[in-house]
């Protein structure tokens, strides 16, 4: 959204020029906040509004202003933003703007340009010739790039919570706990998945090894097959209980079917990894034939991107797997843009780490059976979020079933 | 006894077009044009007034629409900024004129159209102020805190009716006769809510700037053309005096555009 603040003054009470501004702001596809008003307390007293206007569009805006200035509004001239040079490679200036998951605009030369991505704990490079305002990591930021420090000059646009009860992230605030029914919240996940694939939606899944220790896989193949899976982010253990499962019908050599320990089940894993390796890729693995079922062998498939992020106590890890941290935050960073919900199950800390990268605009669905990990991730301010207790076989069963219906 | 201010129309004619009443096409019968101001002058002399005139000044044809040069309230005098450049030449002469003669003059800010007495017009103690054509609706502001008056700002839609003094015309009985839809939903709303027993005047007299008559207590001084008016008027009590203006019309005004107030207001 655009915004400009607009102040009215004099009798806009009396002559209803107040209500004329705001009927035209809305009738010309605006929308109006009233930031402040004082109304005149006697007859020959003006009144006083400052309202902040705001529209989808700059032309829209500038329109509603121009129409607005004839009846009197006079626009608040906005300060620009304070920049100062970044002092070292990967060091930001003192006083450096943090910003938030929320569509940011800041001020440049008097007009508005948009920060992009809405991506949290960044600060904003700022490069004056190109107009361009960039949310960047420590890691990105050179020796002089101009930095945004303070807070004058810059609009933070919050994710407004409708008034309707459209969809469940409407009307549910707090997660739905142990105890409490679940079918119709996950109902409700299944219509917002099936609403987000067949409207050009992007829906990013987050899975923890428990999808496959649970049983769960099947059920997320059917996700995978029936196009509600655009991207999945995960990591090595992720991938390597699902193929180990696929070639051994084994996870960490315990036999999933029958909840038994296969003999030598131990070795399952290791060996899984040396067959992906031998193959080169997991992709290469599928092509080959080693690897023919299991959410990897489907997402390569489907064509679903994936990024596998390590972690210290991996086994392996399988050559697709991004060892070095910035880098697999970089790498996931740059294939989140456009994911419009996101699927998070059994995973607290890769779930965290991608919601941090994610904009307070995208719907995030979040599953554990650890009540903790829900209320963490639910927790985290936005107005989007919807966390569920409950393992994760009996929810993507229910789920699936859902999404057959 | 009021006091008016006219001048007369030596060095009128239609020399530019500023409003869709005026063709250079169809300029003025200049002898005709003379009579119908001096018809105006002896009946407005004939009422309970005093006429006071300026002289007009050769390039300013339109000066004789004295309604434009200013608001006057008490001794304050306040001068227009006018809108179309061809017209700005008359403001020094109108302040320099009220100044000899003793008003305060106070300028508003440059950058703020107001075109006096035209678009400013008191009904009971509100001060009924046009926008949009000539005006502008922050002039309001600063005209109401010069006065310290309630002031009702109501936009003009209809450009044949440029100047509130075009529509509306307020009456001593705390009435007002007008056109509605010169102005627009809100400004109507407005008006509406400020005054109570409105007469309404048909398009088809509203053309002939019926509304824009010169109030005298009971003697209203206004163009031919509206006898539908005339007759609710007089049923009103008041005396109706219709004058032939067609010359003027061509420039976009009648008899209240030939007149101001001076003052409009005593005091408030």
């Amino acid at each position: 959204m655009f915004s400009e603040t607009v102040i009215l003054r004099g009798h806009i009470i009396d002559s209803l020029i107040l209500p004329k501004v705001l009927d035209q702001i809305l009738t010309q596809g605006g929308d109006f906040k009233i930031g402040e008003i004082k109304i005149g307390q006697n007859r020959v007293d003006q009144s006083y509004a400052r309202i902040e206007v705001s529209a989808p569009s700059h032309e829209v805006l500038d329109e509603i202003v121009r129409r607005l200035r004839q009846h009197g509004a006079e626009v608040l001239e906005k300060a620009d933003v304070q920049l100062a040079p970044a002092p070292a490679d990967g060091v930001f200036p003192k006083d450096f703007y943090v910003t938030t998951n929320q569509q940011t605009f800041l001020t440049l030369d008097g007009t508005e340009i948009e920060v992009r991505p809405a991506l949290m704990d960044c600060a904003i490079v700022v490069d004056h010739d190109a107009r361009r305002a960039t949310a960047k990591k420590f890691h990105e930021v050179w020796r002089g790039m101009e930095i945004v420090v303070g807070h004058q000059g810059i609009k933070v646009m919050p994710v407004q919570r409708s008034t309707a009860r459209t969809d469940v992230f409407e009307f549910m605030s707090t997660s739905i706990a142990l105890e409490k029914p679940k079918s119709g919240v996950i109902r409700e996940m299944a219509t917002e998945l099936k609403r987000a694939r067949d409207g050009g939606g992007k829906i990013l899944v987050v899975a923890g090894p428990a999808i496959v220790h649970t049983g769960a896989v099947p059920h997320l193949e059917k996700l995978i097959e029936w196009g509600y899976v655009n991207l999945l982010f995960g990591g090595n253990a992720l991938a390597l209980h699902d193929i180990e499962n696929a070639i051994f019908g084994t996870s960490l050599g315990v036999h999933l079917a029958r909840g038994s320990l296969a003999e030598r089940g131990h070795e399952n894993q290791m060996r899984a990894i040396n067959m992906i390796r031998e193959a080169g890729s997991i992709s290469r693995a599928v092509e080959s034939g080693t690897l023919k079922t299991g959410i990897m062998a489907g997402c390569v498939r489907h064509g679903v991107e994936f990024v596998l992020a390590g972690s210290i106590r991996d086994d392996g890890p399988l050559p697709e797997v991004i060892t070095d941290t910035i880098e697999a935050q970089d790498a996931m960073r740059e294939k989140i843009t456009g994911v419009t919900t996101a699927l998070m199950m059994g995973t607290m800390l890769h779930s965290m780490a991608v919601a941090n990268l994610l904009p307070a605009t995208a719907k995030t669905l979040c599953v554990d059976v650890n009540p903790a990990a829900v209320s963490k991730l639910t927790e985290r301010g936005s107005f989007q979020s919807l966390g569920l207790v409950s393992d994760l076989e009996p929810f993507l069963r229910e789920l699936t079933m859902a999404l057959a219906r | 006894m009021r006091q008016l201010l006219l001048c007369p129309p030596d060095h009128y004619g239609i020399e530019y077009e500023i409003n869709p009443w005026m063709s250079r096409a169809r300029g003025a019968e200049i002898p005709v044009a003379q009579a119908q101001w001096k018809g105006l002058f002896n009946k407005l002399s004939s009422l309970d007034c005093k006429i006071e005139l300026i002289p007009p000044r050769p390039k300013l044809p339109d000066m004789v629409f004295t309604a434009n040069a200013g608001l006057t309230i008490g001794r304050r005098f306040i001068p227009s900024n006018f809108r179309h450049e061809e017209r700005a030449g008359e403001a020094p002469h109108f302040a320099r004129w009220m100044e000899e003669r003793g008003y305060e003059v106070v300028w508003l800010p440059k950058n703020l159209y107001f075109e006096g007495e035209g678009d400013a017009l008191f009904g009971g103690d509100v001060l009924f102020c046009g926008y949009k054509f000539r005006s502008d609706i922050n002039s309001h502001r600063a005209v109401a805190d010069i006065l310290g008056c309630l002031v009702i700002s109501v936009e003009l839609v209809d450009p044949r009716f440029y100047h509130i003094d075009t529509c509306f015309c307020p009456l001593p009985d705390g009435g007002a006769f007008w056109f509605p839809d010169a102005f627009d939903e809100y400004g109507q709303r407005a008006i509406r809510d400020h005054l109570r027993d409105l007469i309404d005047v048909v398009e088809e007299e509203a053309v002939h700037f019926s509304c824009n008559a010169v109030v005298l207590g009971r003697e209203i001084v206004l163009p031919k053309g509206a006898p539908k008016l005339v007759t609710t008027l007089k049923d009103r009590g008041y005396t109706c005096h219709p004058l032939p203006m067609s010359e003027f019309l061509k420039a976009g005004g009648a008899c209240k555009c030939l007149t101001m107030f001076m003052p409009q207001r005593e005091k408030l």
